[in-house]
């Protein structure tokens, strides 16, 4: 199902640059723009992370930086807030397991 | 180290309107916003604003946070940073910053004479058995979600919370064409404005008040959800359970003032029920009860993005006015302001909001 | 209950609707604001008079039918879009009703649509007369139904037809 919105009565959808990135070794797209977050979701990835102790599945609450829901390893990085992180070209997106470390 | 004889925090219409106003009386200002974009909440509010043509009447959100924008780029001395996050405010009066420059992060200093802090609010979360599953939102995020990103959130929403924001985003959800099941609130009255409730009800969306959510469920994603009628003692009623096959539920049950850079400051903070949560006590001027931290906008207390402008600017003036960068129309600005947020406060809506700021003036 | 559910009652829209007399004179505004709340680009919109200064910007719309000439500027104004103009002149079998609409698929002029009332229910099928889209109204268009004459109280918006249906 085609999550992206092609027409908006209010509004003016733009012509977006596409971006390539890598999300657990698999190769999607997303465009500029987008967060990290946004582009999983378009491409109907809706659990981001999995919780410390129980390992429940997990995906954003508030798309704005302020819950921690959403943290992935990117590019190395740990804890990543991927819901505000922009989506940049080549980036390697990765579940992360528990708290992340710091390699 | 930056100078900064004002140091905004948060550029969202509260932080931008404090900005303007400052930079109009001369001051030198820094103004730091930690997202990509400037405006805040005002970036995904695609409907029309209340108000008076002053406030930006009829004019769509989005509008009203390009409007300030350009106004704020017009003025030599005030310097705006995006992808720029305030870290921490420190006892001899330096604020750390961290700015994103593409994959680069730097770390930066700032000592300014005075402080606002405009750093608006954060959703409110709802208990209940797997409100932690994918699929489950705050409806403020399925807004960014929608609206910023152009991403839909699914196929078929369940809103909790029959506030403005519950309405108002329901009504974007059906403009993005998406399905919504209902919306349901415990309450037994429509919180949020009646027209919004009517454009929604007059879309064939079904509103639910006496209803709460009882619990989800999911394997990796939300599948279902199940509600029920509530008691007198807001207590679901057995028996009179209803399943929903959603596969998203926003969750709009309200906004708690942001309050962390206040705590660090030292600023004396009150809990306020009416406001949202915990806010710092201030005077007409909106000083704290630290000489030189303002505040303004939904951190004072959850409000609407016309009175966090009209706080902005009361802040900017009268912070700068504190520092002797004099507006020279000052007492007429001021009064006016002053006017227009008591304007904003009237009728019966306004009654709570009144009763809230009662309890933290000073 | 308004307040409850979100639907004016009928005896809500009769207190709003113009008399009788006013409505066989031509286009008149009706006006579906029932809340205290601090807004009135109604009337900033207002070129003929027929909505009157505000004393108080929490005050509801005051509405001079005769000054009136149901001109439709104000539809597209209010945030709230809860004003519609009706013109009971149009045809003798039809009441020529102009709403604002904000949402795709825009239908087309002579298209056919569902009528629906304040429940969201459909009631009649009704055809469309015009779509307006000017800059001013900030892509709030303004859609103009002929309403069979029976239901004109009743219709308050239009459900364009989907591809399965």
């Amino acid at each position: 199902m085609n999550q992206r919105i092609e027409n908006h009565p209010i509004i003016d959808i733009p012509t977006r640059k596409r971006l390539k990135f890598f999300y657990n070794g698999k190769a999607l797209f997303g465009f500029e723009g987008d967060t990290i977050a946004s582009a999983l979701h378009a491409a109907g990835i809706t659990q981001l992370s999995k919780s410390i102790k129980h390992h429940r599945p997990r995906g954003f609450y508030c798309a704005i930086g302020n819950c921690s829901s959403c943290f992935m390893r990117v590019n190395g990085n740990p804890n990543v807030k991927t819901c505000v992180e922009p989506l940049r070209e080549d980036m390697i997106v990765e579940s992360q397991e528990g708290r992340g470390s710091i390699k | 180290m930056i100078h900064a004889d004002i140091l905004v925090i948060g550029g969202g219409p509260s932080g931008l309107s404090a900005a303007i106003a400052a930079g109009k009386s001369g001051a030198e200002v820094l103004l730091v916003e930690r997202s990509q974009y400037f405006g805040g909440q005002l970036v995904k509010q695609t409907h029309m604003f209340f108000g008076s043509e002053k406030q930006h009447a009829s004019s769509r959100g989005f509008d009203i946070g390009k409007k300030l924008v350009e106004e704020v780029k017009k003025y030599g001395n005030i310097k705006i940073f995006h992808n720029t996050t305030a870290l921490g405010i420190y006892e001899d009066g330096v604020v750390t910053l961290e700015q994103k420059i593409g994959a680069e992060e730097i770390y930066l200093k700032v000592r300014p004479q005075s402080i606002i802090i405009g750093t608006g609010a954060l959703e409110k979360s709802l208990p209940f058995p797997n409100n932690d599953l994918p699929g489950i939102y705050g409806a403020g995020a399925v807004q960014t979600l929608m609206n910023e990103y152009l991403v839909k959130p699914g196929k078929r929403v369940l809103m909790v919370g029959a506030g403005n924001i519950g309405l108002i985003i329901s009504y974007q959800l059906l403009q993005a064409g998406v399905e919504v099941a209902g919306i349901i609130d415990a309450s037994p009255k429509i919180g949020g404005y009646l027209v919004h409730a009517s454009k929604i009800r007059r879309s064939g969306v079904p509103i639910l008040t006496g209803h709460t959510i009882v619990k989800a469920e999911g394997d990796k994603h939300l599948e279902k959800a199940t509600i029920a009628k509530v008691d007198d003692h807001w207590k679901p009623i057995p028996g009179s359970e209803m399943d929903m096959n959603v596969d998203v539920i926003c969750i709009s049950v309200g906004l708690t003032p942001s309050s962390a850079f206040f705590w660090q400051g030292g600023c004396e903070m009150k809990y306020v029920r009416e406001l949202g949560g915990y806010v710092p006590k201030r005077n007409r001027f909106l000083q704290t009860t630290v000489e030189n931290i303002y505040v303004a906008g939904d951190s004072a207390g959850i409000e609407e993005a016309s009175s966090a402008m009209v706080e902005g600017s009361i802040a900017g003036f009268a912070a700068s006015h504190d520092l002797g960068f004099v507006y020279e129309d000052f007492d007429r600005e001021m009064q006016d302001l002053l006017e227009e947020l008591q304007g904003l406060r009237g009728g019966e809506k306004g009654a709570h909001i009144r009763a809230g700021y009662e309890k933290v003036m000073f | 209950m308004l307040k409850t559910t979100g639907v004016p009652s009928d005896r809500d829209i009769e207190e709003v609707f113009p008399p009788r007399e006013r409505l066989e004179k031509g286009p008149v505004v009706v006006v579906e604001c029932f809340e205290t709340i601090p807004c009135n680009p109604c009337y900033t919109a207002c070129h003929s008079g027929g909505i009157e200064a505000f004393k108080d910007i929490t005050d509801l719309p005051t509405i001079d039918f005769e000054k009136c000439n149901g001109c439709t500027l104000c539809i597209s104004s209010c945030p709230g879009l809860a004003i519609m103009v009706i013109d009971y002149t149009y045809h003798q079998d039809f009441v020529k009703i102009i709403i604002p609409f904000e949402f795709f698929p825009l239908p087309k002029e002579g298209e056919w649509v569902k009528g629906l009332d304040r429940n969201g229910e459909e009631v009649v099928k009704v055809q469309v007369l015009s779509v307006k889209n000017s800059k001013k109204q900030d892509k709030t268009s303004v859609i103009s139904i002929a309403v069979p004459k029976a239901h004109y109280k009743k219709i308050r918006n239009i459900k364009v037809g989907v591809p399965n249906d």
